[in-house]
């Protein structure tokens, strides 16, 4: 007869063993990293940190309401700057897409890793970054936000739409090509319209993140409420941080309804 | 005899209403016009550009990764600690806000505090946030790591709340009948379930701070994206090809090893 034990366990000992030991390894790394990172840190700044929280809030309130109409052609700016940047984006990364997704790819062994290669380029590469670039090479202005802002949109858009693409049904496909389509045809009527719903989901998507990305991308020049927030920093105008802060956390606000709206209206 | 048309033609596909679809058009047509006319183009500046754009295309492709090999090297140990650190205090604070915004699990007024607490954390911006932090604790590391903790601390949050509200609710009950606690409930019956997906995310917001912590090093929070900053105002294009490379590299890397995780996990 077999013996069963008196009391159950979760897990065998061998399993909470290797799990005990996961664990270990995990906090011994955190604290190896904490000590190289805390290595320069000045410890008075940060117990200090909480009187300096409180002295900020208390110069940043009451907003400064009459920084309201300054702000009005900066936001104009910034919304120009999330929308064309969005169709800029759309427009480099739709032909990127159908070179990417397998069932599409002219050829899997040399364009498709290309294109790969742009999408993650694209995305791990932050509009902040790029903006930065784009400034010191176009010089400051909306035009360098723009380009940036598309730029990192490449990599989003691309890459959720290939997947699309990828996972389109086939037998719709079969159907079309079956009545003597040509390949532009096939694209055309077999693809395209299973797309187009994710296509518009995914556009509106992006559009609702470049207005967050481009409302900062200011800091490095590039236009917009960013370039407002800036230059009230560099006088410590707090009351006017304040005030373009709400102003960006409204946009953001709207901006997030809009898209829920829109992608609920079309998936 | 009614006539049939003799050719098809695809019928719209998502506004079906030919009044609204010209509509729409027109104001789409009036909008690119009104917005492409508000971009100022400096074309003088950007043809005295061109050049720099060569100088920095050719530095892309030989990038210079030996003489400002210390700063990078420096940047990049603080980027990638910052990206630990605050990954683990991050993923551990936002279990029991997770947990507690949890429509199943939480009484209404827990509820709603961790609700706010993850809006609040998910509406600013990761760079103004690191502003604040930088002009509170100084400039460095410490900042950036409070930074990119706040802004984990939202995602992990809301994704593990609504995986909480999507289990089985048979195993929760099951447990529920033995008569266990609400901590061995959440030991026994949620905590399997969500295990493997929550080590899923921590690992995809891993990936996601590490690029985040090469953008508030431009507004002085530390880490790689302090040094590539400096070597652009510095017009080193070649030292700042070599950092995004790495940068590249590293995300890349990152990426692939944990998708690879986490199919091996799940």
């Amino acid at each position: 007869m077999t013996r069963f034990p008196d009391t159950w366990a979760f897990r065998s000992p061998r399993a909470r063993l290797a799990i005990w030991f996961g664990w270990l390894c995990l906090v011994a790394l955190f604290v190896y990293c904490w000590q190289v990172m805390t290595a320069n840190t000045i410890w008075m700044f940060i117990w200090d940190a909480p009187r300096q929280a409180a002295d900020i809030g208390e110069r940043m309130f009451p907003p400064r309401l009459s920084y309201l109409p300054e702000l009005l052609i900066p936001l104009w700016d910034t919304l120009n700057m999330a929308t064309l940047g969005t169709l800029l984006g759309v427009i480099l990364a739709v032909p990127i897409a159908f070179l990417a997704a397998r069932n599409t790819s002219p050829s899997v062994l040399i364009l498709r890793p290309i294109a790969l290669f742009i999408i993650v380029a694209s995305r791990s590469i932050n509009s902040l970054i790029w903006a930065l670039l784009l400034v010191a090479i176009l010089g400051p202005g909306l035009l360098a936000g723009i380009i940036a802002i598309g730029l990192r949109s490449i990599g989003f858009i691309g890459k959720l739409l290939y997947e699309a693409i990828e996972e389109t049904d086939i037998r719709q496909i079969e159907a079309v090509t079956a009545t003597g389509a040509c390949p532009a045809q096939v694209l055309n009527y077999g693809i395209i319209p299973q797309i187009l719903p994710a296509f518009w989901g995914i556009t509106v998507f992006r559009w609702d993140i470049n207005i967050r990305e481009s409302a900062i991308l200011g800091l490095v020049g590039a236009g917009g409420l960013g370039l407002k927030l800036q230059a009230s920093l560099n006088v410590l105008a707090w009351p006017q941080v304040t005030m373009i802060l709400v102003v960006i956390l409204a946009t953001v606000v709207l901006s997030e309804w809009i898209s829920a709206k829109v992608r609920q209206a079309i998936i | 005899m009614t006539s049939y048309p003799t050719t098809w033609r695809r019928p719209p596909q998502i506004v079906t209403d030919r009044r609204w679809r010209i509509a729409l058009l027109v104001a789409v047509l009036a909008y690119l016009v009104i917005g492409l006319g508000s971009v100022e183009v400096n074309w003088a500046r950007i043809v005295e550009g061109g050049e720099r754009g060569m100088r920095f295309v050719q530095g892309f492709l030989q990038p210079d990764f030996t003489s400002r090999w210390k700063d990078i090297s420096n940047g990049l140990n603080e980027s990638l600690t910052i990206t630990l650190t605050s990954t683990v205090v991050g993923v551990a604070i936002s279990i029991p806000i997770g947990i507690g915004a949890a429509r199943n699990l939480a009484p209404a007024w827990v509820y709603y505090i961790c609700r706010s607490i993850i809006a609040l954390s998910r509406a600013l911006q990761e760079v103004i946030i690191a502003i604040f932090l930088v002009a509170m604790f100084g400039f460095g590391p410490f900042a950036g790591f409070l930074t990119l903790s706040f802004a984990t601390i939202g995602f992990i949050s809301k994704l593990l709340a609504e995986d909480i509200e999507d289990i089985d609710e048979a195993q929760a009950e099951a447990i529920r009948a033995t008569g266990a606690s609400w901590l061995q409930l959440v030991h026994y019956a949620i905590q399997p379930q969500v295990m493997p997906r929550l080590i899923g995310l921590s690992l995809y917001r891993l990936d996601i701070n590490f690029r985040e912590s090469a953008v508030i090093g431009i507004v002085g929070a530390g880490g790689i994206g302090g040094t590539l900053n400096t070597a652009i105002d510095r017009y080193e294009y070649d030292s700042a090809g070599a950092i995004l490379l790495i940068i590249i590299a590293i995300v890349m890397v990152a990426e692939y090893s944990s998708s690879y995780l986490r199919k091996f996990l799940q």
